[in-house]
């Protein structure tokens, strides 16, 4: 027996939650469409200035940004582990998972922040603040500026996206999900997922790219 | 037939189909009282009317502003404001119409009101976000105003870099305020896409959706995918302001031609978010008032969808003249072109529905015909500036004013007010007075063609938009356009007196006053919260005028 309460618009718990999926599934097409309009400029820009955009990726750091894939997919194995434990009635498992989550997510914002200080003691600032000596070139300048906006809005993005894991992680260890109750939770982790998504285009963008 | 209309209230009072007659509820203008029951009400035709009060509000706002631009064009030089404030008057007046009324005008409103009845839904699928969609567009609204009026700004309603991220004035908080504006949309759009999935009464397949229905759902498809896009090229146009991000300064080897196509990729898509729902008005209304049904339904709905598609291609017409090659012109006016097809058959389809129809001579029908004369004329002055040769002589003269104003005005403007007239029944259960409104309507015509032919005249004689000043010899037909901007004004404050004071003094209308078969109205004369005593069950179209009226579109015994 359901415990959940059917809004009164709806006919039955079947078609609230298809539209539940629904409005999520369309908001999160929205947010990659944030990025979208990003990721054009980048095109051009790149377009624009092949040579220089190839040696701006040249000098990020490999190794960060390929840990911080990891990282974030680790993540979200969890966080759909988390998914298939509500499903199967393991709440306390499912927080388990969330906190595992979350705490990849921490890790991630961490390196991303070395690597910010990283390219701040190297001058490398977006726009009019850039003064880095031996990297130079307006394609570089413009390359640096769009990283760190798409990095940027990616960061808030894992931020939300934290805040909305928090709110999952109390929710299972007081048991307010379960096995038919779980809607809530499985569009959470698809926002999560689309922090992911995202960045594995950010990864190859900006730091693959430029062999 | 107000005897007969009586007639089937009382048929419907009467409840003859239960057993015990239970109370009849209080229709929704009742169903609670006092201002808390208003604010926090999460009954789509209750917010429908407070958008309603706010963009009526907006529009006012932004006619004020175009008035005193026409003043200051009465004379060749100075006549009432310097030119500093020219720039931000005509920034006052773009910005305001086009992101706090046009856009949301018809969707907020008459959609939010209709749609859900037309679908046969109780209410819309997420009415705690309708509810939070109007704080939002208040919030953005407020932010945007003020910060136009307080800090002022100059760019126009395009905020076009290099100026915008170099002039003084407060460019930033009226970008946050439209961005916030932007996301009421996008709420709007989520919900009326996912009710129309999910809510669809019993029997309603998507081929008995009403045209208007159809409009909506491709327009919100659109603001869904244009939206985030300016959103995020008008925040890094904003965030210059905070710090100098340079992505489109020439300094930094950005290119401010970039920002034109992200702008132009939303702002063009953006142009049919204003008409298409303007278009779904009309296909209503010539249903209704020719007792037929449209002559191609299939022809209208999948042109929306057309529209919709190709829409996202045109946006290099309006850069022609900003540096771009020959072929990217020829194919850019070329597609554009394509979305003045898809018009066309609507415009064709529309007029064919006439053809042997029973034509009712009433104030929304003055409205369609008006629509269809001015929005046929704009699209093909459309037509003619999307021609690259042509357009060189054009761009950003009065040409282009006219041509977009006999669009947004002739089209939307008048759709809005069809629409304002055709559903006041239904809002308020009461009539207008058709005698004003008649009168009314065809001072807004007269009103709207003084004002505009000339500047079509004006634009091809030369006089470049934007300026506050013009040589001597442009001035007769800047007083024309004048005097018509005071006749269009007076006319639609006369409109707005005559629906206020019917909402008052009007007769009493039946729940089906035109003799309409549109399912919105086979509720009682105002509709109660839920809008339907039973969940109805469609068996017929919405258009099936060969069936008898009085054959029920519901089978009230069905639950
Ligand atoms: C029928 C198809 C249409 C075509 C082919 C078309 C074509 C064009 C072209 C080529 C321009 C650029 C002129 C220039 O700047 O030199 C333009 C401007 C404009 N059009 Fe249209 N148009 C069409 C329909 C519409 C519709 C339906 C609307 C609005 C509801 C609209 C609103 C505008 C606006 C607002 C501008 C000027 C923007 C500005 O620079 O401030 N157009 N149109
Ligand atoms: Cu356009």
């Amino acid at each position: 027996m359901s415990t959940r309460r059917l809004a009164e618009q709806f006919e039955d718990l079947a078609k609230q939650d298809h539209a539940a999926r629904l409005a999520m599934w369309i908001f999160l097409a929205s947010e990659i469409l944030l990025f979208a309009a990003l990721f054009a400029l980048y095109t051009s820009y790149r377009a624009m200035y092949p040579d220089e955009f190839a040696r701006a990726a040249a000098h990020n750091n490999l190794a960060i940004g390929t840990i911080n894939t990891f990282i974030l997919i680790t993540s979200s194995a969890t966080v759909a582990l988390a998914l298939w434990a509500v499903r199967g009635g393991l709440q306390r498992l499912a927080g388990w998972l969330l906190i595992f989550s979350i705490g990849c997510g921490l890790l991630f914002l961490v390196l991303k922040g070395v690597e910010y200080g990283q390219h701040f003691r190297a001058g490398i600032y977006p726009g009019a603040g850039y003064r880095s000596a031996e990297l130079t070139g307006q394609g570089v300048v413009l390359f640096f500026t769009l990283y760190f906006l798409i990095t940027g809005l990616h960061a808030f993005h894992v931020v939300v996206g934290l805040a909305v894991l928090c709110w999952m992680t109390a929710g299972s260890l007081r048991g307010r999900f379960g096995p038919d109750e779980h809607v809530r939770f499985e569009l959470g982790t698809l926002y999560w997922h689309l922090v992911d998504i995202v960045w594995i285009f950010v990864w190859p963008l900006l730091y693959l790219l430029h062999r | 037939m107000t005897e007969q209309s009586r007639h089937r209230e009382d048929i419907e009072a009467g409840d003859l189909f239960a057993d015990v007659p239970p109370p009849p509820p209080p229709d929704y203008l009742r169903d609670g009282r006092g201002i808390r029951s208003w604010l926090l009400t999460t009954d789509h035709k209750r917010i429908a009317l407070m958008f309603y009060a706010v963009i009526v509000a907006m529009l006012a706002l932004g006619g004020i502003f175009a008035l005193l631009l026409r003043t200051e064009l009465l004379t060749p030089d100075q006549t009432i404001m310097t030119a500093p404030v020219y720039n931000r008057m005509f920034t006052l007046h773009g910005v305001t119409m086009v992101f706090l009324f046009m856009i949301p005008s018809i969707p907020a409103t008459f959609g939010n009101f209709v749609l859900p009845i037309m679908l046969g839904a109780k209410d819309l699928a997420f009415p705690r976000l309708n509810l939070a969609s109007f704080y939002v567009y208040l919030l953005g609204t407020g932010v945007t105003l003020a910060a136009m009026v307080w800090g002022g700004v100059d760019t126009g309603w395009t905020f076009y870099p290099p100026y915008s991220t170099s002039t003084e004035s407060s460019v930033f908080p009226v970008v946050v305020g439209i961005f916030i504006v932007g996301v009421s949309s996008m709420m709007t759009a989520i919900n009326f896409i996912v009710t129309t999935h999910t809510l669809r009464a019993k029997g309603m397949n998507w081929f008995r959706l009403p045209l208007f229905v159809w409009a909506m759902y491709a327009t919100s498809v659109i603001i869904l995918l244009a939206t985030p896009v300016i959103g995020l090229s008008l925040g890094l146009v904003g965030a210059d302001r905070l710090y100098h991000f340079g992505i489109f300064d020439a300094r930094f080897g950005g290119d401010p031609v970039l920002f034109q196509h992200l702008f132009w990729f939303y702002s063009h898509p953006a142009v049919y978010i204003m008409i298409l729902p303007a278009m779904g008005v009309i296909s209503e209304l010539v249903s209704t008032f020719s007792r037929k049904p449209p002559s191609s339904y299939d022809a209208i709905a999948m042109s929306s969808l057309g529209i919709a598609f190709v829409g996202f291609f045109g946006w290099g017409h309006h850069m022609f003249v900003a540096g771009m090659s020959e072929l990217d012109a020829g194919i850019f006016g070329g597609l554009s072109m394509f979305v003045a097809i898809f018009s066309a058959i609507k415009v064709f389809t529309w007029t064919a529905t006439l053809y042997r129809g029973r034509v009712a001579f009433n104030t929304p029908m003055l409205y369609f015909f008006w629509f269809l004369f001015l929005f046929t004329f704009g699209g093909m002055t459309g037509v003619a500036v999307a021609t690259q040769s042509l357009d060189v002589h054009w761009h950003d003269t009065y040409f282009v004013v006219a041509h977009f104003h006999f669009i947004m005005v002739g089209g939307t403007i008048t759709a809005f007010l069809g629409a304002a007239h055709y559903w006041f029944p239904k809002m308020f259960g009461r009539l207008y007075s058709e005698r004003m409104g008649l009168l009314t309507s065809v001072s807004v015509f007269f009103g709207f063609l003084f004002t505009f032919v000339p500047q079509f005249l004006l634009g091809n004689a030369g006089m470049p938009r934007r300026y506050y000043s013009y040589p001597a010899r442009f001035q007769w037909l800047n007083v024309v356009s004048t005097g018509g901007a005071y006749l269009l004004a007076g006319a639609l404050l006369l409109t707005l007196i005559n629906l206020l004071c019917a909402l008052k003094w009007g007769r009493r209308a039946g729940p089906n006053p035109w003799g309409s078969h549109g399912y919105e109205w086979m509720t009682r004369a105002i509709p109660i919260k839920h809008n339907f005593e039973t969940p109805p069950v469609i068996t017929r179209g919405p258009y099936d005028y060969h069936l008898p009226e009085e054959m029920p579109h519901v089978d009230p015994q069905a639950r």
